[in-house]
């Protein structure tokens, strides 16, 4: 090359290297192209999208859908989603090995189901029907949660099934059932333009629901308050009208702080507590003794915060609360989210256009994969598993006898800590503990004890990696379905593709293993919408009533709310008007004392470590680490620490627990509390967070305690590379992913890394 | 101004790169992200602005003015079009022209790339992808009454000053309302351009 032109920085550098997709580019589109409406296959947002499917049925772009959830709006993930379709990754045939130590080799669907059922056959056998477990997860369609949950208790008649949503959802669906008697976010988020306050508490709405950020913008741009409680300045912190930096673990002293002022000055909503509530006055007692200064000392605050929150709170006519994982992953979730919703019974904000509640929803589906039937506890329609008429119902749809239907069982972690002993087979779809469990180190060597395990995935996660069988299957854009979003939307997806090579739909899977375990003739479906009419019929007259709800209505109306009791019905869009689903119509206030985490700081381990999201990326990242534009944006996990603890930006700082450690490039900002430390969770090997966090359990909801635990940092020697994802045989590793593994950098900002060079 | 054009809001940007990822998608360059995502305060907060061609008419914009072989091209409505690739000899004139950094050099390809405001799409009405997927607004495309009518009590400019130099832009920048009034105009306060030193 000659003659090089002279640049300023950042502006010869399209960071495109690497943001070439695995599959490459296709345009222009092909003629006879056209647009299939589905949604995303992340967040519980659920945005509407096209994928752009040219003649021969091949997938090869995304286009901006106006639904009414989303107007168009989509996050980095979104606009990328549709590159994991005919991504070179992507498993085309069954895998078996045939010892622990020895390598996969391609096996026929025959030899892998066969083998699959033979070992379930084997160990139930052996050891009793609840030895062989299910574990599943809230990114799969409607139909198949249901499909699941009805797959462990009629086909293999285990109680152990549980799902991904018991590290996500159960912590406010514990709550909003003892609170409301019914688990679904309260309002539809449109409410939030009618609103004068938006409280967002322990929830990085712009990082990990980025279009439910436009809601925030647009209650701003008409003149709401916004609120948000975090350790870290979030983005959208970062302009909020208040800001509450709580210390990690401390958040119902706050809310109980914010009801004690709210009491004090007289703010309460008197009618509303006497006529639509329950046990107030328990509540008035115990709120009484979190004077200002008592919260604000436990929370490492001022105490003016407090009484700023309970003033704008209390004086509006009209505000809104929203919560997520940052309250609800510690041992108090249930007491935190409750705490909250204290606070909203007491100033009667619910019920009403701009007045509502809603804890927002991680998983694309984790709302309606926690309403039929795969969490252990649950049948079809948010309904008790241990309540004899909803069992006497579901027996009866079910065709079965209700002495062989299973009661509950163990949830996902218990679960998982049982293998090896009264768990010894797993089948495994839509999660990769190994990476998103906490303490990951026992993770695994309770996986390794396990004596046969079979996986279902698209991607080789890191889990399936170490199975026995992998099973490949499709992904959203390949299936139909339905799924349930933030705010109880029902919305469908549409089949854009048939799966790659020899993969398959989870339903046909899941139906050929029954029919070798001779119960063929309960999972047999032509096609996915078969499922849904299964289900909406097992969910009358439950909670989640899904039974007016078809896909000829979906594809009209776009999106409907449950309930939906018949098919002249509207839906629900917004809970609690007339009444709350207790039987006497009234809502229960929770007393609740704010406790210590599991793990006090101490003079050994002096920091709390806290873990989450970021922007680029998804969950256990079995997704996003293999799509080079989000690879590029955060090639690798970082920790954020304060300038106050003495490092500098880039140092390589050792996070130490009582359970591992591992050395991450430093991110050094000020978006910090200095007494606290960030690690994202989304990677793998010995980069994991999740090698640090405390598998403690809240004792109700068993959600494991992610957002807090002691650990103390130290300058370490060089950043811990994070693996690429897994590969299958015959498979490379994309140049994106191999840079990203020996990248030691941290991002320029929480969000990833700007586009600029130099 | 343009009738619709591109208001950028560096207020609402959430810093996620949804607009960069879009960029890419689009058919003109597809894989080439023309927006520059720069998060503005390392080390303090976790603020972010996306740069994208300000359009400007300044009577023509610099690029447009400085390019030897007039490759650079500006339609009736006011888009300042990317170089036409058999006219653009890789000189780099307009990348040290802008004012705002925005047009990027493909040092293989000798080639000058810059946002073309999507012209594939909003010359048939469609939103440029990058405002059309924004998921806080922070780029907004539409007219002016349609921004006001979605935020009231906005306001906008279209003035930027770098030092004792005025640009007047094609693209407009959301700015805080101020007493004199809503719109864009003379009286509208100019917008500060360019880092601090």
């Amino acid at each position: 090359m000659t003659n090089r032109p002279i640049v300023p920085p950042g502006v010869g550098d399209f960071r495109e290297e690497g943001a070439e997709p695995a599959i490459g580019w296709e345009t222009p589109a092909p003629a006879g192209s056209r647009l299939v409406p589905t949604h995303c296959c992340y967040c519980g947002v659920q945005c509407g999208m096209y994928l752009k499917v040219d003649p021969a049925g091949r997938v090869f772009g995304m286009e901006p859908r106006d639904h009414e959830i989303n107007r168009m709006k989509l996050c980095p993930k979104g606009v990328t989603a549709y590159q994991q379709v005919n991504h070179p990754d992507r498993l085309l045939y069954p895998l078996i090995r045939d010892r622990r130590d020895a390598p996969f080799r391609r096996a026929s669907w025959d030899e892998a189901l066969d083998r699959v059922a033979s070992e379930i056959t084997r160990i139930q056998g052996a050891y009793g029907r609840d030895a062989f477990a299910v574990y599943s997860g809230s990114s799969l369609a409607t139909e198949v949660t249901y499909l699941m949950g009805k797959f462990a208790r009629v086909a293999l008649r285990t109680k152990n099934i549980d799902y991904n949503g018991r590290l996500c959802m159960v912590s406010a669906a514990a709550a909003n059932k003892k609170a409301f008697g019914i688990d679904r976010a309260a309002n539809p988020w449109s409410d939030m333009l009618d609103t004068q306050v938006i409280l967002v508490a322990g929830s990085n709405v712009a990082e990990c629901f980025p279009v439910m950020s436009n809601y925030v913008w647009a209650a701003r741009d008409r003149g709401a308050k916004l609120v948000v409680i975090d350790p870290r300045e979030t983005p959208l912190a970062r302009t909020a009208d208040l800001f509450v930096p709580v210390r990690p673990g401390t958040d119902s002293a706050l809310f109980n702080g914010v009801l004690h002022v709210i009491d004090r000055e007289g703010w309460l909503d008197e009618r509303f507590i006497a006529d639509r509530t329950v046990g107030w006055d328990d509540v008035r007692r115990v709120v009484a003794a979190y004077d200002p200064a008592r919260a604000a000392e436990i929370c490492g605050i001022e105490p003016r915060l407090v009484e700023d929150l309970a003033r704008m709170w209390g004086t509006a006519d009209r505000a809104m609360a929203f919560h997520a994982r940052g309250i609800e992953h510690q041992i108090q979730g249930v007491e935190n989210a409750l705490s909250i919703i204290n606070l909203v019974l007491a100033t009667g904000q619910i019920g009403a256009p701009g007045k509502g509640y809603g804890t927002i929803t991680g998983q694309g589906n984790g709302q309606g994969g926690r309403e039929h039937g795969q969490k252990t506890d649950q049948l079809p329609g948010q309904r008790d598993i241990e309540d004899p008429e909803a069992r006497a119902f579901i027996s009866r749809y079910w065709g079965i006898d209700e002495s062989d239907l299973p009661h509950k069982g163990a949830s996902a972690v218990e679960l998982v800590h049982m293998m090896g002993s009264d768990v010894r087979g797993l089948l495994g779809i839509c999660n990769n503990p190994l990476v998103s469990m906490p303490n990951a180190h026992r993770i695994s060597r309770c996986y390794d004890s396990l004596e046969f395990h079979v996986q279902l995935d698209f991607f080789l996660s890191e889990t399936a990696a170490r199975a026995d069988v992998v099973l490949p299957s499709a992904v959203w854009a390949e299936d139909g379905g339905t799924t349930t979003n933030a705010e109880g939307k029902v919305v469908l997806r549409h089949t854009a593709a048939e799966p790659p090579g020899e993969a398959k739909r989870d339903w046909w899977i899941v139906g050929q293993i029954a029919e070798r375990l001779g119960i063929g003739e309960k999972f047999r479906y032509d096609e996915i919408d078969d499922i849904f009419e299964e289900l909406r019929w097992a969910t009358e007259g439950g909670n989640a009533d899904y039974r007016g709800i078809t896909y000829e209505r979906l594809e009209r109306e776009g999106a409907i709310s449950w309930p939906c009791p018949s098919e002249d019905h509207p839906g629900t869009p917004r809970l609690f008007e007339e009444r709350f689903s207790w039987p006497d119509g009234r809502a229960r206030f929770n007393v609740v004392e704010w406790q210590q985490p599991h793990e006090p700081v101490d003079d050994e381990y002096p920091l709390r470590l806290t873990t989450g999201r970021t922007v680029a990326h998804f969950l256990s990242g079995n997704q996003t680490r293999r799509i080079s534009a989000l690879v590029e944006q955060a090639p690798r996990p970082w920790v954020e620490v304060h300038p106050t603890l003495g490092f500098e930006n880039g140092d390589p700082v050792r996070v130490v627990t009582r359970r591992g450690e591992v050395t991450y490039p430093a991110l050094v900002t000020e978006a910090i509390r200095p007494d606290t430390v960030f690690v994202p969770y989304h990677w793998a090997g010995a980069a994991s967070a999740n090698l640090l966090t405390v598998d403690a359990l809240h004792q109700l909801s068993k959600i494991p305690e992610y957002k807090v635990c002691a650990c103390r940092i130290e300058r370490g020697e060089a950043a811990t590379p994070a693996p690429p994802p897994p590969l299958a045989p015959g498979q490379t590793v994309d140049p994106t992913a191999a840079r990203a593994a020996a990248d030691r950098r941290p991002p320029s900002a929480p969000q990833g890394r700007g586009t600029g060079q130099g | 101004m343009m009738n619709r054009t591109l208001f950028i809001d560096p207020s609402r940007c959430i810093g996620c790169q949804a607009c960069v990822a879009a960029c890419r998608e689009c058919d003109s360059h597809r894989g080439k992200s023309m927006i520059h995502l720069d998060y503005l305060e390392e080390g303090a907060t976790t603020a972010s602005m996306p740069t994208v061609c300000m359009h400007c008419e300044d009577p023509v914009a610099p690029c447009a003015q400085v390019c030897p072989t007039d490759a650079i091209l500006v339609t009736p409505d006011g888009v300042v079009q990317e170089a036409l690739k058999e006219r653009c000899i890789g000189c780099a004139n307009c990348v040290h022209a802008c004012p705002f950094g925005v047009p990027k050099l493909d040092v293989d390809e000798m080639l000058m790339y810059k946002c073309n405001l999507c012209y594939d799409r909003t010359s048939e009405g469609l939103d440029p992808m990058c405002a059309a997927v924004c998921p806080t607004g922070s780029i907004f495309y539409g007219t002016l009454e349609e921004l006001l009518g979605a935020r009231p009590g906005a306001a906008a400019s279209d003035i930027v000053v770098f030092g004792e130099q005025e640009v007047r832009t094609g693209a407009a920048v959301v700015v805080p309302a101020t007493p004199v009034g809503v719109g864009v105009g003379a009286e509208q306060a100019a917008v500060p351009g360019g880092y601090a030193p």
